[in-house]
């Protein structure tokens, strides 16, 4: 079995508009990864604990630890990654000074444009950088913060002209802007919002940024519930169906066929824009289910299909 | 009575992907037609299609009025646009017009007001303020920017007076001369200064200490936001779906809004598959099996097709499927219920289409559960 090109790069951010799924796709696509073998990080970028939740653990830590076998997993926090960072490039003499970190952890958090960002994006590509792992997969910022965070190294060699970050940003933006290396990973759903936002974002990364697209999936795809050859005589009776036995039931699937045309036309949209791009589109269907944890499994098996 | 009905101020908040824009609109919607009331709905990023049936073509902080026919009522939609925002805010609060151009023509100034302290949660609280103190609305119903966490929204203005009461905002404005001689702020310096570069920290610490000097102005309307916010003129709407998450969110939220002690006028439970419709599939799947639907069906479709026992019977398990997942979404209707403890949780309909049109907003149901 060929390993699919998206899962060959080393660091794949995932991101799309709040609610569409990225966590749950992250998990898939981290899953996809062991099986082809891979040394897998998986990356929670903030605090919600979704992903912790999906595997049923209590909260992750800074320090990555292994969720699965071969699949481990960490949370991205500014304190913890400063830490890291003064201890790493910091010469340990101005550390022992440094005093309290709150303080300074509050000027990164609130008050010093995209060091924040740095510290998080340049801990991913630290750990691309040293080979700790195969493939870093971040469940990334929401589609209104991402190119922030993609593009911090850039934006803050703009604002800093000397000091240790400038300098660093260098090395980072080299993996970052390595097509080969590096790719963000666009989730959307498909209806209307998700869609135009995932247009606005691939137009925004590839001219703002020179970080590349590495594929875009449609996720919670609603499934064929008729096929194609019967809906004109499901249709014939529905327009007779008034009073029937079948009358509710035929309600509810015309409720599905419904949907099913309007995501149609969304996937068709954001099939174009892959295509666009040159990047896969990969189509994942909608999974019903009380808990998550199923549905997760379903969907990586979903796109374990739409790899192959 | 639910306070959604008296209040002069509508907040909806929830988690992002639940339809929080187009139930603010639905609102917005009947409370013109149904209550004949003047509204207003400021609104952050309406998808674009139902943007133009409305006419609302412009980006920025222009407000428009919608046609509502004859109707007694008028909805009036305005965008929030974080930018010019922030523009007005800085020249209302700054003590000189001097200062505001200062404060806006800084190079950190762009930056700093796109992310700094939840800037979009706190503007979209300013302008539903700023329109509820100019008056000339019954409503205004605000809905809420997608934030990575709901309950960002509501802290923002808080948030904002603490800041101007931190030791960061002491901290970075101590005057320029004395960093190198207090003790306590040198190996600060020291450090950032060698990570970030000296220029950097002095446009930082410039910044700000321009900033503080809004900060009586800053502080003033926050207290007022606050106090709107507390007061019986305010009502908060949390939508949701009945997925995991959004609930897992929902639940937080509601939680956190009595906690500030701010009003719950509804929960609003979008998309939800009607328990009515469902009741009914079961009650006619149960007493109807494969065989007498294959007739009934094959008596409406005549002699054309062979193929009624096939459709029939993807009705069936797409029916089935669906009376189980609407079994699920009761339950957690009820535990919402109860998490919310108001006397409102509304449902609104799962649909076929995506709301694209004042029609499909007017005809969006809001039920009782």
């Amino acid at each position: 079995m060929t390993t699919h090109r998206l899962l060959e790069r080393r660091l794949l951010f995932v991101t799309g508009k709040g609610g569409v799924g990225k966590t749950s796709v992250s998990v898939a696509l981290a899953r996809q990864a062991v099986r082809a073998g891979k040394r897998t990080l998986l990356v929670e970028m903030d605090d919600k604990g979704a992903l912790a939740r999906l595997f049923g653990s209590t909260d992750l830590t800074f320090e990555a630890r292994e969720v699965e076998p071969g699949l481990h997993a960490m949370r991205m926090t500014t304190e913890e990654s400063l830490r890291e960072y003064i201890r790493l490039f910091v010469s340990n003499p101005l550390v022992s000074t440094v005093g309290p970190l709150a303080r300074i952890l509050d000027f990164v958090a609130n008050a010093a444009p995209g060091v924040k960002e740095i510290l998080a994006v340049g801990k991913l590509c630290w750990e691309v950088r040293e080979e700790h792992y195969d493939i870093v997969i971040v469940d990334a910022e929401a589609t209104g913060h991402i190119v922030a965070q993609i593009d911090a190294p850039s934006i803050l060699s703009g604002l800093v002209q000397v000091g240790v970050i400038r300098e660093q940003s260098k090395w980072m933006q080299e993996i970052l802007r390595d097509a080969a290396r590096t790719g963000v990973v666009v989730v959307s759903t498909p209806e209307e919002m998700p869609v135009i936002e995932t247009h606005q974002l691939i137009n925004e990364i590839e001219e703002r940024t020179q970080v590349s697209i590495a594929a875009v999936v449609a996720n919670r795809s609603p499934r064929v519930v008729l096929q194609e050859r019967d809906i004109e005589s499901f249709n014939t009776l529905l327009d007779n169906a008034p009073g029937a036995v079948l009358e509710a039931p035929a309600r509810l699937v015309q409720l599905a066929l419904q949907r099913r045309a309007t995501a149609t036309m969304h996937l068709t949209s954001l099939a174009a824009r892959a295509n666009q791009s040159g990047v896969p589109f990969l189509n994942l269907s909608e999974v019903g289910g009380a808990d998550d944890r199923v549905v997760v499994d379903a969907l990586t098996e979903s796109l374990g299909a739409e790899l192959s | 009575m639910s306070t959604l009905d008296t209040a002069s101020l509508i907040v909806v908040c929830g988690s992002g992907g639940v339809g929080k824009t187009t139930i603010s609109a639905a609102l917005g919607v009947r409370a013109a037609l149904r209550d004949g009331k003047k509204v207003l709905v400021l609104t952050v990023d309406p998808a674009r299609r139902l943007a133009d049936a409305l006419g609302l073509v412009e980006i920025g902080n222009k407000v428009v009025q919608v046609n509502l026919g004859d109707s007694k009522g008028e909805l009036h939609i305005g965008m929030i646009d974080t930018k010019a925002s922030w523009d007005d805010l800085v020249v209302r609060v700054a003590p000189s017009q001097d200062v505001a151009t200062k404060v806006t023509s800084n190079s950190l100034y762009r930056n700093l007001t796109e992310r700094f302290v939840h800037s979009h949660d706190y503007i979209a609280m300013e302008r539903l303020f700023e329109a509820h103190e100019r008056g000339g609305y019954d409503v205004v119903v605000v809905d809420t920017p997608p934030s990575r966490n709901a309950i960002d929204v509501l802290d923002a203005p808080q948030r904002m007076l603490d800041f101007f009461g931190s030791k960061l905002l002491k901290f970075l404005t101590v005057p320029t001369r004395s960093f190198v001689s207090s003790l306590a702020a040198k190996p600060f310096f020291l450090v950032a200064n060698r990570i970030l570069g000296a220029g950097f920290l002095g446009e930082i610490t410039d910044f700000f200490t321009l900033f503080r000097t809004m900060e009586k102005g800053f502080v003033e309307r926050n207290k007022r936001v606050m106090q709107v916010l507390r007061s019986d003129a305010a009502s908060f709407v949390v939508v949701t779906t009945l997925e995991n998450g959004p609930l897992h969110e929902a639940r937080f939220l509601l939680g956190a809004l009595r906690e500030r002690n701010f009003s719950i006028g509804a929960v609003v439970a979008n998309r939800a598959i009607d328990p009515q419709v469902a009741d009914e599939v079961e009650r006619v799947l149960v007493a109807n099996d494969q065989r007498t639907m294959e007739e009934a069906a094959a008596q409406l479709l005549g002699s054309s097709t062979d193929r009624a026992p096939t459709i029939v019977e993807t009705v069936r398990l797409h029916a089935t499927e669906m009376v189980g997942n609407a079994r699920v979404q009761r339950e957690r209707l009820v535990s919402l219920g109860t998490a919310a403890g108001v006397e409102q949780v509304w449902l609104s309909p799962l649909r076929g289409e995506d709301i694209t049109d004042l029609e499909q907003l007017r005809s969006i149901e809001f039920r009782p559960v």
